[in-house]
């Protein structure tokens, strides 16, 4: 909220301090300083004028008036002016010869058009005080004599602060919440505004309201008698209103946005005349609509709450008026209907959204006006209309409902000292609630200890539990008094396993040449066509952002891949040819039958039947590392050169992610799109599938604009078993004996899979296996190849000999031999 | 005893003296360590005229052997010592030659392998892990996708509270098309939640992870982003320490000459809120004050969800954005840098 310090101080007993320390000590209440607004930068002579004759001349390009303007008491100056929205008798801002406008506009005598101009007529926009350039300022009557100086009077000197205002303190959404906060801030004595407005009894209605709804809990109407809607509003409140930020418009809506500032109760006021039969306030039947006072035509929701009369709706409620019961200027006098009512929060926070319509109004009635306020702020408001426009107050007021009754709060005396870690002087407590506005009376507990029984002021409806008392005490005593001191947690148990492997996976990853990178989880549906995914494949089962950002992004991602080959390709766009990245990330994966989700009270712990269904209702969020890389994954060199890259890296990769967890993956041949059919492997664990490797299909390269023979891996890392108890090796120091042997196989037997047969013949002496060379060719026949393996035989506890190296090998080649019909190549 | 007529016996001293400048002068002849070798056996061998004397020994009586013992010995001992010196000349010649010949320009690059970098961002999340850990704290993990009870309700967001609204909540929809319930997370707060359901009192618990709001990117937002959460909660906790908290974690990632200072604030899920601003020597354009996230006393409401009884226990909650966190400490001007995803971000961090 905008307010400039001169108001602000009308409310504080002493002079504000400078703006910077006025601002520091909202800071330490709690508001944060937006914005300070130096007044515009102007020297004078800047004086009010009176337009004494206007002569147009004539002849000219366009027109212009050649003015005698008084200035002084004795004083009148010729001035030319090119604004035609202001007629003799009228109040002007006049800039002197030697004035200085805000941007370095120096004014001087000069000739022109035939006469010499001895100043300017000046408008707000020139003044610097408000973007209206469509005419020059014309003051209202009575705003001051010719040749004052408009510095002061125009409120030219005044600072304004622009003040956010948490959504709690709903209250200082008005100068006389913000008063009282500085006030209290800066230990100064502050006056109500509230209660300087003579509120008289009343028995009789001013209109018969009728409360249909529990939405509105008060309503409070005020009726003045023939107002002049064409009477301006005074300059004094024009100039307040303009440096809130709002712009003036006529008498009726300036005074009513006036009190709503002043006071923050937010105000409507209806042409009488126009209303028909009683006002009933309801919620709106099915299929009515309602012009509102921005020329809009709405269809209301059942939920709306209105103010209607026998037409129908005449105003959404506490959020915007309707257009039939609006004021307008053009007639004569006319009887004004001033509403001030109270409404629920909630209910006034969903209409301003449901109709994208956050007026002045909502926003202070969904964050909850003092319910003592409306009769005060409309009889406010109907003072200042009679002050400026005339007319009489009639005699009755209407003010159905009530305002909510306020709980007392008790607290133990030394709650807050117990929170603040802070031995307060005592009276403290009772001095700042007593300042916030609480009636405050002292207890004595059941325990025998002192306590305070807080009735909070109407206005602090979030005065609700001790702990809300406490801050106030707290933020008032001041949060730089609370000392420092480090707890002692009790002894902890470090990271995690699933932490610590996590860590290891990444930094094993960037070791080997891979970079990091975070991908946003928003996916376009047209990937999974671009991948070749089949219709019913899993991966296509995602869950939706409902208000995505990117409208064509809004699924959340099953694979880390899409996200890592966007990133590919902006790296590549960017001139890196040689890149491969990395990262670890969770993807979500919806539940074939999702169990609805329950929403459990917050009263009380939810039962675990509760938790339990949340948890299940959630999608599946395994954590997943993910691949990818293209380019050459040596460089060339002054060496030699360089290797591209190939399906085996990404192999390597998974299988460096799965070592890193403390886990071998076997290798297995596999297809799945968006893998090249041929070279795609699945990553076990034993026999369970935790992820793929291998190049990109072709034409997922091709649809995605990567890179030839890009490749990519990803493993689910959360299907990796922990095993903290990996079981030590025995290591042998005796000598071990090295075989070589070469097995011609069927060309589709994988190398992986003889191996593994190796491996179950060799017995307990085979230490190690390890494919050297592969063949194919004339020698070993069509259809066939030759895998030549080095074999390492070593004994526990001996030397081994020879004999028994090539017993070993007999038994290992024996077992490949006759499970994969492999022949030993002489 | 036989007296030999031969033109000279071997042991005669200047026999020995003739041998010993032979040998030193065939050694010095020679060239280079190949030659030395080859000259070697003729003066230090079997058959050299030294290693003969020594044979003659036996034929001597006892006194005049001993005698004639050391002077074989000290004359073989001399023609060793030429033998040694000059193959260490000879040494020191060919080391000085071949290396100078076997010198390469070291300047050249072995950049043969790609270089990897982790995230910046991963990096600090696990400096902030490290630091609370050193502290006795746990770290607590939990889902992107979050239900909103525990995102919002259990945080004492009323259902139409303004602030729900303020969060800029990505909504979003099941297979069945359910919404509302589910969302990606606002903030780590709900791991909190989590926390206090899910492990027994006390809790000390920092929370990194990754969070989500509808802000499109720019130079300082980006909907997706990274915090991290702490939350005490134990008998007798207040707000001096979470000060003290703070304080520490701020000398952590700050240097011991950094400081907090609470500003009040609000928060739903606190009570009171402040918004700490700390102080370090190092930041960009001079030492001075940043705001730094939010924090506060854990709101009764939230404990009472929980399960929590606050008239027993009562705890302190604070967050920080790991993005802001991360440009203010080391100077990166445009978030966009953290998300794109460009490899020559990451590299200059290392890992």
């Amino acid at each position: 909220m905008r307010v400039p310090l001169s108001w602000l101080s009308e409310h504080v007993a002493g002079d504000l301090p400078t703006p910077e320390e006025t601002g520091d000590a909202f800071v330490r209440v709690g508001f944060e300083i937006e914005e300070v607004i130096e007044p515009p930068s102007i020297t004078g002579p800047i004086v009010v004028g009176l337009v004494r004759e206007i002569e147009e001349l004539t002849g000219l390009k366009k027109p212009i008036r050649w003015c005698q303007v008084q200035v002084g008491p004795d004083q009148t100056n010729g001035i030319i002016c090119g604004a035609r929205n202001f007629a003799v008798g009228d109040l002007v801002v006049v800039s002197l010869p030697g004035a200085v406008l805000p941007g370095g506009f120096a004014i001087s005598a000069r000739k022109t058009y035939g006469h010499t101009s001895d100043g300017m007529i000046a408008s707000s926009k020139e003044l610097g005080i408000g973007a209206d350039h469509a005419g020059i300022l014309v003051l209202p009557p009575g705003t001051g004599e010719p040749g004052d100086d408009a510095m002061p009077l125009l409120g030219l000197d005044d600072t304004v602060l622009d003040i956010n205002v948490n959504p709690d303190r709903g209250y200082c959404f008005s100068v006389r919440g913000l008063a009282r906060e500085i006030a209290t801030a800066l230990g100064d004595d502050y006056t109500d505004p509230a209660a300087r407005v003579p509120v008289t009894e009343s028995l009789e209605a001013a209109w018969p309201v009728t409360l249909d709804d529990p939405g509105c809990l008060r309503f409070v109407a005020r009726r003045v008698d023939g107002v002049d809607p064409a009477a301006p509003a005074p300059w004094w409140m024009q100039r307040r209103l303009l440096a809130a930020g709002m712009r003036p418009i006529s008498l009726v809506v300036d005074v009513t946005n006036y009190v709503m500032l002043e006071l923050g109760q937010p105000l409507h006021a209806y042409d009488a005349g126009k209303l028909k039969g009683d006002i009933v306030v309801r919620r709106a039947a099915k299929g009515e609509k309602l012009t509102t006072l921005d020329d809009a035509e709405r269809s209301l929701d059942p939920d709306d709450l209105l103010i209607s009369d026998d037409s129908g709706p005449i105003g959404l409620a506490g959020v915007m008026g309707g257009a039939s019961t609006e004021i307008s200027a053009g007639e004569g006098p006319i009887d004004v209907l001033i509403e001030a009512a109270h409404f629920e929060p909630a209910v006034i926070a969903r209409a301003a959204r449901r109709h994208k319509l956050p007026s002045e109004a909502s926003k202070r009635f969904e964050r909850t006006v003092d319910p003592q306020l409306p009769p005060v702020a409309a009889e406010r408001a109907a003072l200042l209309l009679v002050e400026h426009g005339g007319g009489t107050i009639a005699a009755g007021r209407t003010d159905a409902g009530a305002a909510p009754a306020i709980a007392p709060v008790r607290m133990p005396l030394d709650l807050p000292d117990r929170v603040a870690g802070v031995k307060y002087k005592p009276g403290a407590t009772v001095t700042r609630l007593t300042q916030v506005g609480c009636t405050v009376e002292l207890a004595t507990g059941d325990d025998g200890r002192g306590g305070v029984v807080a009735t909070p002021p109407s206005w602090r409806p979030d005065l609700l539990q001790p702990a809300d008392l406490v801050e106030e005490v707290l933020r008032l005593e001041g949060f730089d008094v609370i000392p420092s001191v480090l707890p002692s947690a009790p002894s902890g148990h470090g990271l995690t396993p699933t932490q610590l492997r996590r860590r290891a996976v990444s930094r094993s990853l960037a070791e080997n040449g891979y970079v990091e990178v975070l991908p946003f989880p928003f996916v376009d549906a047209r990937t999974w066509d671009a991948f070749g995914l089949p219709a019913d494949d899993v991966r296509r089962r995602t869950v939706r952002v409902l208000n995505p950002l990117d409208a064509e992004r809004a699924e959340l991602a099953t694979t880390l891949l899409p996200g890592l080959l966007d990133m590919l390709a902006r790296n590549r766009s960017r001139g890196l040819t040689d890149v491969a990245l990395y990262t670890l990330g969770q993807v979500v994966l919806p539940h074939r039958n999702p169990v609805p989700m329950p929403e459990p009270g917050v009263d009380s712990r939810p039962t675990d039947a509760e938790i339990a269904q949340i948890e299940a209702a959630l999608p599946a969020q395994p954590l997943h590392v993910g691949a990818v890389l293209a380019g050459a994954r040596e460089a060339r060199g002054w060496w030699g050169a360089g290797r591209a890259v190939s399906w085996a890296d990404a192999v390597d990769a998974a299988l460096l992610a799965g070592r890193a967890a403390g886990v071998e993956l076997r290798v297995e041949k596999a297809e799945l799109a968006p893998w090249h059919p041929g070279r795609c492997a699945s990553l076990r664990v034993g026999d369970f599938p935790v992820g793929h490797a291998g190049e990109l299909h072709p034409k997922v390269v091709e649809a995605l604009g990567l890179p030839a023979r890009t490749c990519a891996m990803e493993i689910d890392l959360d299907m990796l078993p922990l095993d903290e108890s990996r079981p030590a090796p025995r290591i042998s120091p005796y000598p071990p004996i090295a075989v070589d042997v070469a097995l011609v196989a069927a060309d589709d037997v994988p190398v992986a899979t003889l191996a593994d047969a190796l491996v179950d013949g060799g017995g307990e002496l085979l230490e190690d296996v390890r494919l050297f060379d592969v063949y194919a060719g004339e020698q070993v026949g069509e259809g066939k190849r030759s895998l030549a393996y080095t074999l390492r035989f070593r004994a526990p506890d001996r030397t081994l000999t020879h004999e028994e190296a090539n017993a070993a090998r007999d038994a290992a080649v024996a077992v490949a031999v006759d499970r994969h019909q492999a022949a030993l190549r002489a | 005893m036989t007296e030999s007529t031969d033109v000279m016996n071997p042991l005669h001293p200047d026999a020995l003296a003739a041998a010993v400048t032979a040998a030193r002068a065939a050694f010095d002849g020679a060239a280079d360590l190949a030659a030395l070798a080859e000259v070697k056996p003729a003066h230090l061998g079997d058959k050299a005229p030294l290693l003969l004397a020594r044979r003659e020994l036996g034929s001597l009586p006892g006194p005049e052997r001993a005698d004639a013992g050391k002077r074989v010995n000290a004359a073989r001992q001399e023609a060793q010592e030429a033998f040694d010196a000059r193959r260490e000349v000879l040494a020191a010649e060919r080391d000085a030659r071949v290396l100078a010949e076997e010198a390469v320009d070291v300047t050249l690059p072995w950049d043969r392998t790609p270089r990897g970098a982790r995230h910046p961002l991963t990096q600090i999340s696990e400096r902030i892990a490290d630091v609370f850990v050193g502290m006795g704290w746990e770290v607590a993990e939990g889902p992107e996708v979050e239900s909103s009870w525990l995102n919002f309700d259990a945080l004492n967001f009323g259902k139409d509270h303004p602030a729900r609204s303020m969060q800029d909540t990505f909504y979003l929809a099941d297979l069945e098309g359910n919404d509302e319930n589910l969302v990606l997370r606002t903030h780590t707060s709900p791991v909190q939640i989590r926390a206090l359901l899910g492990r027994d009192l006390p809790v000390y618990v920092v929370c990194p992870g990754r969070t989500f709001r509808t802000d499109a990117l720019d130079a300082t937002h980006t909907p997706v982003f990274h915090q991290v959460e702490g939350i005490a909660i134990d008998k007798g906790l207040t707000m001096a320490h979470l000060k003290g908290t703070l304080d520490a974690f701020a000398a952590a990632m700050f240097g011991p000459e950094s400081k907090i200072r609470l500003r009040p604030s609000y928060f739903p899920f606190t009570e009171p809120s402040a918004e700490p601003d700390v102080w370090f020597p190092e930041k960009k354009g001079g030492a001075g004050w940043v705001e730094w996230g939010g924090c506060g006393m854990v709101h009764p409401n939230v404990l009472r969800a929980c399960g929590v009884d606050p008239e027993v226990y009562s705890g302190f909650a604070f967050g920080m954005g790991l993005e802001r966190t991360l440009m203010f400490r080391n100077g990166i001007p445009d978030m966009r840098d953290m998300v794109e995803g460009d490899v020559r971000f990451s590299q200059s961090f290392g890992i």
